[in-house]
């Protein structure tokens, strides 16, 4: 059977995905060899000795997180490019990410006094803070992108409303504690390292919330793509569609945000990653393939940022930004100019 | 059968906070009839194409007909989607017609191919509608009209920005599409001469905020054209730009059929007017696709073989 080009991206996105997992746990500061790690993977192997444990209580859930963090930031990032018709929308890039900063920054700055990373407060109320922050931002944007119709107008908005925010969290920094600016700054910086399984599984559960709002509105998703007049005259109720888009949105870039800091750049790439190996616009066929295709970018990235021989992390943003701003670079050359 | 899917109701139009754009209009859209709507830029066509189409809400009165399944739309906005192909633009004119998981049926994918036919875009299919040119982009839009499947099209300046070639080829599909397929088409345009011959009907907006309906012979004739788009130097009795005789001399022209009319537009563009009794004869020759000229002065005669050379000799004359 000859398969298409298509199919064969699909298969190869699949396949990096896997390989990545497990490069992604065999590589850190221990190195553990690639089949130790499909050993114990496979046999559920949890028993006493250092190296499953490593595996079981440290890297899994860190390779899990990445999974789900590039998964929601780029069905995030596709929803936001799709809605805004912009190319260059993104959590990041409109704001949504310090929204949610802003009230991380609320809720570590104010809240406790705790040295310790991710300290004493709880996930829920981290995660629901951040998703509410980047909601209101989102909000913002769009009642500002329906006064503004171009889209350079609309970026520059984003851009002075996430500086905007960013000068409060640099208040709140100044207003702080010592210890808590401390934990602050590293989670700014973007880790995937820092979760436990109580926070996974919230970032699991708003990945599907998400991903299910997402997949259930590929009808409006696509739509859209005509503007909005074409959207209503084929039947689209553009306001609901437009809430239920905000609301996946902001509960995937909020729970992101909350556990594993505003991670640049992931949302914005991916989906012109992905439109460059399989070259659609349905969102049948984008939902699924961005959320493989943003998690294996973010299990790349993490290994990326493991300095080898030594227990030495390089920030994760400084890696994603390595990665996507060519990328950024390369759209607005392509189209000569900021447009979709 | 209700042989009018759209009609309006004491239907007022506008934004609110700004002047009424048309005040109690009661309109009628006809199966199997292409009407154009016509007026300057700015008038409010736009808003009236929406208002009917049930994008833009009333500011009075009430459209009757309005359903994704009754109207199927063309707008101005370009679609700018990156690489989307021109038949998945056509098939979302299914969409109306389609679940969440927006899957096809068989009856979809026939609507879909006999949209495809009628416009004839078969080779354009597989094509990124960004290496569309504008025509062929316009086509694309009718089809996925088309394929909504709506006994009325509301078509917003279909041919603007189109060579003469695709506009006719655009409005010679739509009177197609009125006849054969027995559709209710609405066309804005501020385009006077194609809509002049392919209409079957105008509607004319008017400066008093409301639309004058008729046939275009008998809004031409009445001078409600002229009043409504304030020609300037333009006689549309005649259909041709106003030319001052601006030379004294008069031409008794002989001949006919078409070598007769573009000899006299040439003679009157430059300044001549035709007169039956004048000194000067100027005859025309057609055989066998050579046109010659004779001009006839008393007892001087001289031939020549094209409108260019006759009119370097009139000049100096």
């Amino acid at each position: 059977m000859i398969l298409s080009h298509k199919t064969w991206s699909v298969y190869i996105i699949g396949v990096a995905l896997v390989l990545l997992f497990l490069t992604n746990i065999s590589i850190g500061s221990v190195s553990i060899p690639l089949a130790k790690v499909v050993a114990t993977i496979f046999s559920f192997n949890d028993g006493s000795d250092t190296i499953a444990s490593i595996i079981w209580q440290l890297r899994v859930p860190k390779a899990v997180t990445c999974v789900l963090a590039g998964a929601a930031l780029s069905i995030a990032g596709l929803l936001m490019q799709t809605l805004f018709r912009n190319p260059l929308a993104g959590p990041d890039v409109l704001g949504l990410s310090s929204g949610a900063s802003l009230m991380v920054a609320f809720v570590l700055l104010i809240g406790t006094s705790s040295a310790s990373y991710l300290p004493a407060v709880s996930p829920w109320s981290l995660a629901v803070a951040a998703s509410l922050g980047s909601g209101v931002i989102f909000l913002i944007v769009i009642a500002i992108a329906h006064r503004v119709r171009d889209n350079t107008s609309l970026l520059i908005i984003g851009l002075m409303i996430a500086a905007a925010s960013g000068s409060l969290v640099s208040v709140l920094q100044y207003l702080s504690k010592a210890q808590d600016l401390q934990a602050f700054v590293i989670w700014t910086l973007g880790s995937v390292g820092g979760t436990h399984w109580s926070e996974i599984l919230i970032l699991l559960l708003l990945l599907l919330i998400g991903g299910t709002i997402a997949i259930t509105s590929v009808k409006a998703l696509n739509a859209w793509l005509l503007g909005d007049n074409y959207a209503r005259s084929l039947g689209i109720n553009i306001k609901k569609s437009r809430l239920m888009i905000v609301l996946a949105t902001s509960l995937l870039a909020g729970g992101v945000t909350a556990f594993c800091g505003p991670i640049a750049f992931v949302g914005l790439a991916v989906p012109h990653l992905i439109r460059l190996l399989i070259p659609t616009t349905n969102h049948k066929v984008l939902i699924p393939m961005v959320s493989v295709g943003g998690a294996a970018l973010l299990l790349l990235c993490d290994i990326m940022a493991q300095v080898p021989g030594s227990s030495n992390i390089l920030p994760l943003n400084a890696i994603t930004s390595m990665i996507g701003a060519p990328v950024v670079i390369w759209v607005v050359m392509r189209s000569r100019g900021v447009k979709m | 059968m209700n042989r009018a899917p759209l009609t309006t109701k004491n239907l007022s139009i506008g934004y609110p906070g700004l002047p009424v754009l048309f005040d109690d209009l009661n309109l009628s859209l006809y199966k199997g009839k292409l009407v154009c709507f016509m007026g300057p830029n700015g008038i409010g066509k736009s808003t009236l194409i929406r208002t009917l189409a049930g994008m833009h809400h009333p500011l009075k009165g009430e459209v009757n007909g309005i359903s994704n399944r009754n109207i199927a739309v063309v707008l101005t906005e370009r679609v700018n989607a990156g690489m989307m192909t021109a038949k998945e633009l056509v098939s979302f004119g299914r969409y109306p017609y389609l679940g969440w998981k927006i899957k096809m049926s068989a009856s979809d994918i026939s609507k879909i191919d006999e949209a495809v036919e009628l416009v004839r875009i078969g080779e354009l299919l597989d094509k990124p509608i960004y290496e569309l040119s504008d025509g062929q982009m316009q086509m694309v839009m009718i089809a996925r009209a088309l394929a909504q499947d709506t006994p009325v099209l509301l078509l917003d300046e279909p041919t603007a920005h189109l060579d003469l070639n695709n506009r006719v080829e655009i409005m010679n599909l739509l009177r197609r599409l009125a006849k054969e397929n027995d559709k209710a088409i609405l066309v804005s345009t501020h385009e006077l001469d194609l809509a002049l011959q392919t209409a079957d009907l105008v509607w004319l907006a008017t400066p008093q905020k409301s639309v004058r309906i008729g046939i275009q012979e008998d809004l031409v004739l009445d001078g409600s054209f002229d009043q409504v788009f304030q020609f300037k130097g333009f006689d549309l009795k005649t259909g041709k730009v106003k030319q001052e005789p601006y030379r004294k001399t008069g031409i008794h022209l002989i001949g006919e059929g078409h070598a007769y009319l573009w000899t006299k537009n040439a003679l009157e563009r430059n300044g001549f007017h035709i007169e039956v009794a004048a000194k000067l004869k100027l005859g025309i020759k057609t055989n066998e696709e050579k046109t010659a000229f004779e001009i006839q002065i008393d007892s001087y005669r001289e031939k020549f073989g094209s409108i260019e050379e006759l009119l370097n000799f009139l000049s100096k004359y």
